[in-house]
């Protein structure tokens, strides 16, 4: 693996409840290089939590605590707000799942996306509204001078995703975490989203977090996969080696999709464990002579 | 069971006029399972949604069980053959409605007697215990609440369900269980189903024959053994298939 961007140990993120703390991360510990990183799991996993802690956006009562949290080696555990503002963004940046709610419904797209690209680039206004233009054509939008001009509400959900992918895109992040960036797309358009997304790790060597519930998409895209239940990582893997993936959950995740060449009358369904909740986790360099990474 | 002949929907008046489904023709025998598929705004949903009597703005011929339909006006028996369960199981229950209301008040609006017993039946049905009954649906996981969804289309003992992207919002796992769940009731109720969904491997599973659709327009209609072995014959559809195969690195 390439140098390590973002180290992260026994990250825990818990919330107290009236039936107690509920931890929703417990103890997920991995490093990020140069890299697409999948992370997948069921809703509740703990997946899109891990995404948030890291840019600190769990909101109080959550708590955060980490043995090592860090960008570049600086620790970005729980940092004051407006340090982490300084980081966000420029630094790490993340794409969330539904753009219907990501997007401030009451301003331009076009100003919405010059205002990031200003405040984290801190360059003159003519240059932002160049680079807003060439973002969104970046992101394949047929029209972008048009969509400048639009309000959130104006576009479909599609385009409203490829508006937020360039938005974060805009500064020139080091890191992105992709939340379900390409599930509320078309196929067509998530080859192109996705496309935009492999040309910055291969030519700007940015690591990419991307969160997925699709296996299947994860095992083309990414490479490397960490595979998340009940707020642990239970198993990491080659992307290229998922399909042959040892951990029974992901096994009956894998199992549990249909597929066109294989048609069953009866899709196998998932039978959860309660030792999977607190199995040691699985890992393939662990077996090799010389274990490399995590 | 249902034929659809030259449907025009549209939205909106001149000159914003958006025609969402522009001369779409197909027909689904009793107990067959007929897909529809396309990207978002192909107009596969409109498709659904007129049928059901939701759109009043469309033309052509809609018939349901030898019987055509109009605008938006829809008879009692329509609605005893016709069901119909939504994409999104979140939004789709009351939030201030207990499971058994949900039930028993489709129930009485159908005419129906005995609804204790048969509120019972159905929650066993789709699959739900005894301690669901009286929840609330924010005391309820994604898939159970589609279940409870599927239990009210149920509830007028229908013949015919229409299917809106009835998994998309769904984990795979717990998709699993609710095709495998659809797949029995429809064997043992003997439903037609036309399901609308963008997952051409869902619809693979699910399905006998498949419309896709593209701009509004059904491309092609095809049984799903030709989807399986890729044997499309429009370059639409092909390109449809190549895509969901998943990602190839450019």
């Amino acid at each position: 693996m390439s140098e390590t961007l973002l180290s992260v140990r026994d990250l825990r993120v818990a919330f107290p409840t009236r039936q107690g703390v509920f931890e929703a991360v417990r103890g997920v510990s991995f490093d990020l290089g140069r890299e697409r990183l999948g992370v997948v799991g069921e809703s509740g996993s703990g997946k899109s939590m891990t995404g948030r802690a890291i840019l600190g956006l769990v909101r109080p009562p959550g708590k955060v605590t980490a043995d090592r949290l860090t960008l570049d080696g600086q620790s970005i555990l729980n940092l004051p707000e407006r340090k982490m503002r300084a980081i966000r963004g420029s630094h790490i940046s993340m794409v969330m799942q539904d753009p219907k709610f990501s997007l401030n419904p009451v301003v331009k797209i076009g100003d919405q996306i010059m205002e990031a690209y200003r405040l984290h680039a801190g360059r003159g206004s003519g240059n932002a509204r160049d680079k807003a233009l060439e973002m969104l054509a970046a992101v394949q939008i047929r029209d972008p001078e048009r969509v400048m001009d639009a309000y959130p509400h104006e576009v479909s959900g599609g385009m409203g995703q490829r508006i937020m992918i360039a938005m974060m895109l805009a500064p020139d992040p080091e890191i992105l975490i992709a939340d379900e960036p390409t599930s509320a797309l078309d196929v067509s358009v998530r080859t192109e989203v996705l496309n935009i997304m492999d040309r910055l790790v291969r030519d700007r060597g940015m690591g990419l977090i991307f969160i997925s519930h699709d296996l299947n998409l994860v095992a083309q895209f990414c490479d490397r996969v960490l595979i998340m239940y009940a707020g642990r990582i239970v198993e990491t893997i080659e992307a290229k080696n998922l399909h042959n993936a040892r951990h029974p959950y992901t096994q009956g995740l894998l199992n549990s999709l249909p597929r066109l060449d294989q048609p069953v009358k009866h899709l196998p369904v998932l039978e959860r464990q309660d030792s999977w909740r607190d199995a040691p986790l699985i890992d393939e360099s662990m077996e090799t002579e010389l274990p490399g990474g995590l | 069971m249902l034929t659809v002949e030259g449907l025009d929907v549209w939205f909106g008046y001149p000159p914003d006029r958006v025609d969402a489904v522009q001369d779409a023709s197909f027909t689904v025998a009793q107990g067959e399972s007929f897909g529809l598929v396309g990207e978002s705004g192909s107009g596969k949903s409109t498709i659904l949604r007129a049928i059901a009597g939701l759109i009043d703005t469309w033309s052509g011929r809609i018939v349901v069980d030898d019987q055509q339909v109009e605008g938006r006006r829809r008879d009692r028996a329509f609605h005893k053959t016709v069901q119909m369960v939504f994409q999104d199981p979140y939004a789709s229950l009351h939030p201030r409605h207990s499971v058994d209301r949900v039930l028993s008040e489709t129930l009485k609006l159908q005419g129906m007697d005995d609804i204790d017993r048969r509120v019972q039946r159905l929650l066993d049905d789709v699959g739900l215990g005894r301690g669901f009954r009286f929840r609330y649906p924010h005391q309820l996981s994604g898939g159970q609440r589609q279940r409870v969804a599927i239990a009210r289309a149920l509830a007028a003992e229908p013949r015919l369900l229409l299917l809106d992207e009835p998994t998309s919002a769904l984990d795979v796992s717990v998709q699993a269980e609710i095709l495998n769940l659809m797949t029995d009731l429809r064997a043992e109720h003997g439903l037609t189903y036309v399901m609308v969904s963008h997952d051409l491997a869902v619809v693979g599973h699910m399905c006998d024959r498949l419309a896709v659709m593209q701009g509004g327009r059904i491309v092609e209609v095809m049984k799903v053994e030709d989807l399986r072995q890729g044997a499309a014959s429009e370059a639409y559809t092909k390109s449809l298939i190549e895509a969901s195969a998943g990602y190839v690195r450019a």
